[in-house]
């Protein structure tokens, strides 16, 4: 076990996985000398040379419909994308031709797309979004996102051997702020198993990434009896680890930093309402961004993104309802 | 090359054929040496099998057999037979819907592009995609989607994949002149060229994008734009399906090689609608009776006859058992269930990898050494 940050651990996963397995490769914008905006390949192209961490042009799409071709010829692409918003670009090669290549034809397309998402830091419109409900309207996508260092580097390596194509959303507010024990050498954490972060029997917040964060330190602040369940994997969805929680406490907040309408909390909402119903103490709630694009000044920013006191006060409300 | 005047579409006079090549390295030779005899007879072969499987499907069609729309190539035959006679069992393709023939030489039988038109569960997707959207993984194609050119950046990925582990083997694809107004189009050949990909892209300018004719479509031709990204351009008869297996034996060469992309652009001509539902009302007539009288399977059968030592009767007997074989697979095509409704809930997730199989490789070449 060592020490690591969220963003040292991404970076452990994929040299990890590099390292075993030849057919492993990078591609991305400014990746290679420059090791990527972030540094998450810093060091990589010493390593794994040129030809395993690609420098692309501009071209997003180029990016991910390459990452497919490869893929279907036996290569195991990772592509980052600069900024999760970013996707937007390389969008029609993602939904229209990855996700639904093995549904319409057999053909797996093992790849994964890191997504650098997430604000709290005047990144502004373009450069904060947490866009993971447009991958989850997309069926033959799965979709991951870790809170803590050792399901960052252990949820990229199970997303690097999946064999489908896996958009994995690494928060930016967690890359230094976050930091654990993450095990050496090989790690693997399966998809779509959530994890019990905090147990408790008063209420449950469902939430995953920075939200996870966030429920921790207010369920501690407020010395509760809060259950904080870690969804980990979006797509697929561990319903019966949701399920589990949502009958033994009664009471359920979902919780995340991307927007309201149609995201992955009223889907939660939903489950829980249809399966849970007989068990439930208090309607299903909801924190979220509110569902408008993510402004840059920081008090406005604060303003619609989920804050420790939004958390504890929604926390508060639904104990006492 | 001023761009084409409206729609008036010129054969390219063979010393022109090469226009827009810069770089020296193309060994561009036009040598009648490449193909034996039975080389011949399968490019006849192959090109009338995809015009009478079209046929036959557009009957199916008429009769309500066929849900959906329905796409043919009807006039560009020459092209995706000519180009995809070139590769050798380990190359790839990504093939398009007016493109039927490079299926056929890839080794897909009638009876499965029939039944998949038909929805039927002996199509390469089983019911799960349509009409022209689709390529036997196991003969080493990917289908095309429906937004265009996307397949052009697909086959780069498959052609890096060839690069990075050092592989002797190229990705061909198709578009039209539509999909190189659109941004993945440059994508594809700017990074392509960065990278030096062995890849060869094909270029169908059939006049129109849909109805949209090329004067609207572009100013400078595309064919124009390959030396601005750094690799060569040919330009070729569309037509002329002895042009088109040059050129792209030279493109795959070059690919093998590891000398990068080639852009080809196969001058032709849309002879049916773009879909079924088009009657195309937006091409002149006289633009049609030219380019019905160089039809490329009529045009060919007579070369073989005048410059290549076949008699009249075997260009004939060609013909008919082409026509036999079709009707053949349609019987077995019709036979062909359609799907269980349960498969719809199946296979949008992958549970393990199958790697693509090989294709036919027909040139005497592969087989001969």
């Amino acid at each position: 076990m060592a020490e690591l940050t969220y963003l040292e651990a991404i970076s452990d996963g994929l040299r990890e996985e590099m390292r075993r397995d030849e057919s492993v490769f990078c591609l991305g914008e400014d990746i290679g000398h420059f090791g990527g905006a972030f540094k998450v390949t810093d060091g990589f192209i010493e390593e794994f040379g040129a030809d395993r961490v690609v420098d692309t042009p501009l071209a997003e799409n180029a990016i991910i419909g390459t990452a497919v071709g490869a893929a279907v010829e036996g290569m195991r692409p990772v592509c980052e994308m600069q900024f999760a918003d970013f996707i937007a670009c390389g969008f029609d090669q993602l939904v229209n031709v990855a996700a639904k290549l093995h549904y319409r034809q057999g053909v797996a397309a093992p790849l994964v797309v890191r997504l650098p998402s997430g604000g709290g830091f005047s990144g502004g419109p373009f450069h904060s979004q947490n866009p993971e409900a447009w991958f989850l309207q997309s069926p033959g996508l799965k979709v991951v996102a870790p809170a803590t260092a050792d399901d960052a580097k252990g949820l990229l390596a199970a997303a690097i051997r999946d064999p489908n194509p896996v958009c994995y959303l690494e928060h930016k507010g967690l890359y230094r702020y976050v930091k654990g024990e993450v095990p050496e050498g090989e790690y693997v954490v399966e998809l779509g198993k959530a994890r019990v972060a905090r147990e408790g029997e008063e209420m449950t917040v469902i939430t995953y990434g920075s939200g996870v964060h966030l429920a921790l330190d207010a369920a501690e602040a407020l010395d509760e009896s809060i259950e904080v369940i870690d969804l980990r994997s979006l797509c697929p969805l561990d319903t019966e680890t949701i399920l589990t929680s949502a009958r033994k406490t009664g009471k359920v907040l979902v919780a995340h930093e991307a927007t309201q309408s149609c995201g992955v909390g009223a889907e939660v909402a939903a489950l829980v309402a249809a399966e849970a119903f007989e068990d439930l103490d208090a309607p299903v709630r909801r924190l979220t961004a509110a569902d408008v694009p993510i402004p840059f000044s920081p008090p406005l920013e604060q303003a619609i993104l989920p804050q420790l006191d939004d958390m504890k006060e929604a926390c508060r409300e639904l104990l006492a309802y | 090359m001023k761009p084409v005047d409206g729609v008036v579409v010129r054969e390219p006079a063979r010393d022109r054929r090469s226009h827009g090549v810069e770089r020296e390295d193309v060994a561009f030779v036009a040598d009648p040496g490449h193909l034996k005899k039975a080389d011949r007879e399968n490019l006849l072969r192959y090109m009338t099998m995809m015009r009478a499987a079209e046929e036959r499907a557009i009957t199916l069609y008429r009769q309500g057999k066929i849900p959906g729309s329905f796409y043919d190539g009807c006039g560009q035959e020459a092209i995706s037979v000519g180009s995809s006679y070139v590769l050798g069992p380990k190359d790839r393709m990504c093939i398009l819907h007016r493109d039927l023939g490079a299926h056929f030489v890839r080794g897909l039988t009638p009876d499965r592009y029939l039944a998949n038109y038909m929805g039927r569960s002996g199509g390469p997707t089983g019911g799960k995609d349509g009409n022209m959207h689709f390529g036997d993984p196991e003969l080493g194609c990917i289908g095309m989607v429906s937004m265009l050119p996307d397949m052009a950046l697909v086959a780069s990925g498959m052609a890096m994949a060839f690069k990075l582990r050092g592989e002797q083997r190229v990705a061909m694809t198709y578009f039209g002149d539509g999909s190189t107004a659109n941004g993945q189009w440059h994508e594809a050949m700017n990074w392509a060229a960065v990278q030096k990909l062995p890849i060869v892209f094909i270029l169908e300018n059939n006049g129109f994008a849909y109805s949209t004719p090329n004067e609207l479509e572009f100013v400078v031709d595309p064919i124009e734009r390959a030396a601005t990204y750094g690799f060569p351009g040919l330009l070729v008869d569309g037509n002329d399906v002895e042009a088109v297996f040059d050129a792209s034996r030279a493109a795959a060469d070059r690919a093998r090689r590891g000398d990068g992309p080639t852009l080809i652009e196969c001058r032709t001509m849309r002879m049916h609608g773009h879909g079924a539902h088009d009657d195309m009302r937006y091409v002149p007539t006289e633009l049609r009776e030219e380019w019905a009288d160089r039809d490329p399977i009529e045009r060919y059968a007579d070369r073989l006859v005048a410059e290549h030592g076949f008699s009249a009767d075997e260009v004939e007997r060609i013909r008919d058992e082409v026509k036999t074989y079709v009707d053949e697979c349609a019987k077995t095509a019709l036979e062909s269930p359609m799907p269980d409704p349960t498969e719809a809930h199946r296979g949008v997730f992958a549970e393990d990898i199958t790697p693509l199989g090989d294709g036919e490789a027909l040139w005497s070449h592969w087989s001969e050494g």
